[in-house]
C-alpha cells in the first residue's frame, strides 16, 4: 500500500491540469486513469495520433492536447494509465485494479476528474446492434480512424454530433442523413442568452456555424424538428421510423444509427463518498455542490471538469488548475493569499469560459421526450426493465428510485444505473406529479468499476 | 394531533413485522404496522435470504423446522411461493481436520431424534456442487433447505397484510411513547396512534425502542457484507457454507451469485446507514474463489451491508416485556433470522392473543439479556 498526498481519478484536461498545478506546489501526486494514454476524452490518444494526418482532419482544438499530455507527462506526477478505481473509502483509501490486480492506495486528499457521459436516450430498438451513440463513434474515430463503412444516420442535439460530422466528413465517411431533435423555439429560448455568450468571445460560436456551414456544403441532407425515433430490424438495425414536431413521418433504410442528447456529469464517485450534489434543472441532471476552488461537502475531496458541470475542455482545466491550488493549501503550505493570486486570473478566465452555457444549455435543453419513452422501450439495459414496468410500480404509492431498483430490478447490474438513473427519475416524478430534482437517485453501492472475485481476492493478505 | 386508535402496534415494517401484523390481522385484531422509512428498508431486502435449518443452534431448532415446514407451503400463507426453492444447504469440509466436527453434529442431533441434517462423501458433494473445489472432503447437508428471493418475500407478506386488513403507514418515525390508560400512546411528528399491545420489531432499533417503554436490554450490531456479481449460466443450485471459514455461496434465480457468510462492514444506527469494508471483505472473495475456482473472473455488480440487531448469545429476542404491559419483542435474530419469519409471526400471534405459546421459546426470553435488579 503506498501514501500519497493527492490522488486524482482521470487524465482528461481537468486532472492533467490539477497534477501540474499540485506538483508546481510539491505535493505528491498519483494521477490513474483507464485509458492507456492521457488526454481523456477530447484528446484520447493525442500523443500518438497528433503527428499524423488523422490528428490534421481532428482539427486544432484536438492538436492542442499535445502540449498539454507533454506537460502533464513532465510534471512529476506519478501515472497510472490503464487502471480502475473502483471504491474509495473514508480517509481516504482509494482500491484500484490494473493488470487484473488489485491494490489499495492512501491519499490524504482527492481530485475526480472523471469527466461525463453521454446522457442515455431510451427509445424503441436502442438497443439493437448498429445503434450507438455519437461519442462511442468518435472514440472509435479518434484511437482506430474506424469509420463506418456504410453511411450513418446521425440522430440527436448538442454541438457533439456536430463536430464528429465534420470529423467523419474528413476521414472519408459518409452520412445519410440527420434528425436534428432539438425543438422548435429552443432558438427562441437561447437568444436571450446570447449577448452573455458572446463575452466568452465568439470563437466557439463561430466554430459551431463553420460545423454547421461544412455539413451544408457537403450536401448533407438534415431533417429538423424531429419528436419521435424507432429503430428496426431482425437482431440488427435496418430501419428506422421518425416523426417531427409538425407531423412528418418517413420509414428508411439504416444500418448505423449514432445518437447523442447530451452529456451529463459523471456522479457515481461523489454520490459513493456522500457529496452533496444538487439539481440541474437546465440540464435535468445533479451536479456536485462545490464551493469555488471545487471542493465537495466532504472534506477534502474535489470535482474538477465536466464532472464538476458541464463545461468544455477550457473550463475543465481551469477548473483542474484551481482545485490543485487549494490541494497545495491543505497540503504543501501554500499560502492561502498566494493561492488567491494565482487563482485570480484563472477564475476570471473561467467565468468567461463559462458564459456560453447558458447559451448552449438553453438551446439544447433535452427535449421532454428523451424521458417519457413508450411502455414496452427498455430502459435499463442490464436487466431488460422496460418503461412500462417502472411506469406501473411508480403509480403504486410513492416509491423512490431505490424501491423501484427492489420492486423492477432497475439499476441493479453492472452499469449501477448509469444508463437508467436519470430515465427512472422522470418517469417517477411523472406517474407521481412531483417534481424530478425531488425525486432523488440511486443509492450507489460499491464497486464503481466492475471488478472479479479473483481481484479481490488478490487484496486478502491472511493465509487460508 | 390527529389519533387513531388499534388492537396492535406493530413498530417496524422489517419481515418480522410484517409477518407478526399478518398473523395477528388474521386472528381479528385491527393492526397498524408503523415503519419510519419503507416497508422493508434495511436487512429484510439486504438479507442473503437463507432458508435455513442447518447448524442451527439447538434452541432454535423446534421452531426452525416448524419454520421449514411453512416454507414448504409459503404459498399457501402469503399467496406466493416467494422464490423459495429447496435444493438444499450444505456445509462443507474443506480439510480432513474439519470433518469430525460434522461427524459429532450428525451423531449429536441424530441422538437428538433429529433427522434433517445428513453427512454426505465427496462423491455426493460433487453431484450435488460440481463446481465445488475437489479437494473439498465431504459435508453436512439438509436436503429439505434452501434459499428465497428477499423482495419477492417482501413484496408478498406486504401483499398479503393488506389483504388481511394491516393498516401499514410508511414514513412514520417514532417521536416518543407515552401511557394513557390501558393504552400506549405513539407519537410520530403530529400523528399518534394508540393500541394497549405493541410489537417491538424494529430491528436494529429495538433497543432504543424498548428502551422508550423501560426496557433496557443489552444489543449488538452486525452489518453483514454481501456481493452479487453479474449473471452467470447455472452453476450451482444448493447454498454452500464452509467449515472454518466466512462464507455463504448460492446462485439466485437471476443467475447472479449471491456470497455472504457475515463478514462484517460498519454500521451507523443514528445515520441508519452503513458501509462495506473491502479489506475486510476479500477474504469473502477468496474463500469464494478457492471453493469455486471457476468464479475467479466473474465481475461484482454490487455490494452492500444491511443492519440488524445481534444478542449476546446469537439468539433472537421473542416474548413479553417483563416491564411494560402490552409490549412484546421480536427482534435481534443476529444474521439468521430470515427463515424464522413466518413461525415467528405465528409465536406473537400466540403470546398476543392466546396469551402464551406452547412453541419453545424459553430460551428467547428478553429478561436474559437485561441488568439484574439488585435486591432491595
Amino acid at each position: 500500500m503506498s501514501e500519497i498526498d493527492l490522488l486524482i481519478v482521470g487524465a482528461g484536461p481537468a486532472g492533467m491540469a490539477a497534477a501540474v498545478a499540485a506538483r508546481r506546489h510539491g505535493l505528491s501526486v498519483l494521477v490513474v486513469d483507464d485509458q492507456p494514454a492521457p488526454g481523456g476524452q477530447i484528446w484520447r490518444a493525442v500523443e500518438t495520433v497528433a503527428a499524423t494526418p488523422r490528428g490534421a482532419r481532428l482539427g486544432a482544438a484536438y492538436l492542442s492536447g499535445a502540449e498539454r499530455a507533454t506537460a502533464f507527462r513532465a510534471c512529476g506526477a506519478s501515472y497510472e494509465p490503464g487502471s480502475q478505481l473502483w471504491q474509495i473509502e473514508p480517509g481516504f483509501r482509494a482500491f484500484l485494479t490494473r493488470d487484473g490486480k488489485a491494490r489499495t492506495v492512501t491519499a490524504k486528499a482527492i481530485i475526480l476528474a472523471t469527466g461525463a457521459q453521454e446522457r442515455p436516450v431510451p427509445f424503441p430498438g436502442w438497443t439493437l446492434p448498429g445503434v450507438l451513440t455519437v461519442g462511442a463513434a468518435q472514440i472509435l474515430l479518434k484511437t482506430a480512424d474506424q469509420v463506418p463503412e456504410k453511411p450513418v444516420w446521425i440522430a440527436g442535439s448538442g454541438p457533439l454530433p456536430l463536430l464528429y460530422m465534420t470529423q467523419l466528413l474528413a476521414a472519408g465517411g459518409k452520412i445519410a442523413g440527420v434528425l436534428d431533435t432539438t425543438p422548435i423555439g429552443r432558438l427562441g429560448a437561447a437568444l436571450p442568452h446570447l449577448p452573455r455568450a458572446l463575452l466568452s468571445g465568439a470563437g466557439d460560436l463561430v466554430k459551431g456555424l463553420a460545423w454547421t456551414w461544412a455539413l451544408k456544403r457537403a450536401g448533407v441532407a438534415v431533417i429538423r424538428h424531429v419528436s419521435e425515433l424507432v429503430a428496426d430490424g431482425e437482431g440488427k438495425l435496418q430501419s428506422l421510423r421518425y416523426r417531427t414536431e409538425d407531423g412528418r413521418e418517413a420509414t428508411v433504410p439504416a444500418e448505423v444509427l449514432l445518437v447523442h442528447e447530451g452529456v451529463v456529469p459523471s456522479i457515481h464517485a461523489p454520490l459513493a463518498l456522500g457529496c452533496a450534489v444538487e439539481w440541474h434543472p437546465m440540464q435535468q441532471c445533479y451536479v456536485p455542490t462545490l464551493d469555488a476552488w471545487g471542493e465537495t461537502s466532504q472534506a477534502g475531496v474535489f470535482v474538477a471538469g465536466d464532472g464538476a458541470g458541464i463545461g468544455g475542455a477550457e473550463a475543465a482545466e481551469l477548473r483542474g488548475s484551481l482545485a490543485g491550488l487549494k490541494a497545495a493549501v491543505k497540503l504543501g503550505g501554500l499560502a492561502e493569499t498566494a493561492a488567491n493570486d494565482e487563482a485570480h486570473p484563472i477564475r476570471r478566465r473561467l467565468a468567461r469560459a463559462l458564459a456560453l452555457r447558458p447559451f448552449l444549455d438553453a438551446l439544447f435543453a433535452p427535449r421532454p421526450q428523451v424521458f417519457a419513452p413508450a411502455d414496452a422501450t427498455i430502459v435499463c439495459r442490464c436487466e431488460e426493465v422496460t418503461a412500462g414496468d417502472i411506469r406501473a410500480r411508480a403509480a403504486l404509492g410513492r416509491p423512490g428510485p431505490n424501491q423501484l431498483k427492489a420492486f423492477t430490478r432497475a439499476g441493479m447490474g453492472p452499469c449501477q444505473g448509469r444508463q437508467c438513473g436519470y430515465t427512472v427519475m422522470h418517469i417517477v416524478a411523472s406517474a407521481q406529479q412531483r417534481p424530478v430534482g425531488e425525486v432523488g437517485f440511486y443509492r450507489v453501492r460499491p464497486p464503481l468499476k466492475p471488478v472479479t472475485l479473483g481481484e479481490l481476492a488478490s487484496l486478502d493478505e491472511t493465509a487460508p | 394531533m390527529s389519533t387513531a386508535g388499534f388492537d396492535v402496534a406493530v413498530v417496524g415494517g422489517g419481515l418480522h413485522g410484517l409477518s407478526a401484523a399478518l398473523h395477528l390481522a388474521r386472528a381479528g385484531r385491527r393492526t397498524v404496522i408503523l415503519e419510519r422509512s419503507w416497508v422493508g428498508r434495511h436487512a429484510s431486502s439486504a438479507t442473503a435470504a437463507g432458508v435455513r435449518t442447518l447448524w442451527r443452534d439447538l434452541a432454535e431448532v423446534p421452531i426452525s423446522l416448524e419454520a421449514m415446514e411453512m416454507w414448504h407451503g409459503i404459498a399457501g400463507i402469503v399467496g406466493d411461493d416467494c422464490g423459495f426453492h429447496a435444493d438444499g444447504q450444505i456445509r462443507v469440509a474443506e480439510f480432513d481436520r474439519d470433518w469430525p466436527g460434522l461427524v459429532e453434529r450428525e451423531a449429536r442431533m441424530r441422538a437428538l431424534g433429529y433427522a434433517h441434517e445428513e453427512l454426505i462423501d465427496a462423491a455426493e458433494l460433487r453431484r450435488l456442487a460440481p463446481a465445488l473445489s475437489p479437494h473439498c472432503v465431504g459435508a453436512l447437508i439438509a436436503r429439505r433447505d434452501g434459499a428465497a428471493d428477499p423482495h419477492r418475500t417482501i413484496a408478498a407478506f406486504r401483499r398479503a397484510c393488506e389483504a388481511a386488513g394491516v393498516t401499514i403507514i410508511e414514513g412514520c418515525g417514532l417521536d416518543a411513547v407515552e401511557r394513557h390508560g390501558s393504552d400506549w400512546l405513539l407519537r410520530s411528528g403530529t400523528r399518534g396512534f394508540t393500541a394497549p399491545v405493541v410489537v417491538n420489531a424494529a430491528g436494529a432499533w429495538a433497543g432504543k425502542l424498548a428502551a422508550l417503554f423501560g426496557d433496557e436490554i443489552e444489543l449488538g450490531l452486525k452489518a453483514s457484507m454481501m456481493i452479487v456479481t453479474e449473471r452467470l449460466a447455472p452453476l450451482l443450485a444448493p447454498v454452500v457454507s464452509v467449515v472454518g471459514r466466512a462464507l455463504s455461496f448460492k446462485q439466485s434465480d437471476q443467475g447472479t451469485l449471491v456470497i455472504g457468510g457475515g463478514l462484517q462492514g460498519a454500521a451507523d444506527l443514528d445515520r441508519q446507514s452503513s458501509s462495506v469494508d473491502f479489506l475486510n471483505l476479500a477474504k469473502g472473495a477468496r474463500a469464494a474463489v478457492d471453493l469455486f475456482p471457476v468464479v475467479g473472473d466473474v465481475r461484482i455488480a454490487r455490494s452492500w451491508t444491511g443492519i440488524e440487531a445481534k444478542t449476546r448469545d446469537l439468539l433472537p429476542v421473542i416474548g413479553a416485556s417483563p416491564n411494560a404491559p402490552g409490549l412484546f419483542h421480536v427482534f435481534g435474530f443476529s444474521g439468521h433470522g430470515f427463515q424464522l419469519v413466518p413461525v415467528a409471526g405465528a409465536i406473537l400471534c400466540d403470546l398476543i392473543v392466546e396469551g402464551g405459546t406452547q412453541r419453545q421459546i424459553a430460551a428467547f426470553a428478553p429478561e436474559r439479556l437485561m441488568a439484574k435488579r439488585a435486591a432491595a
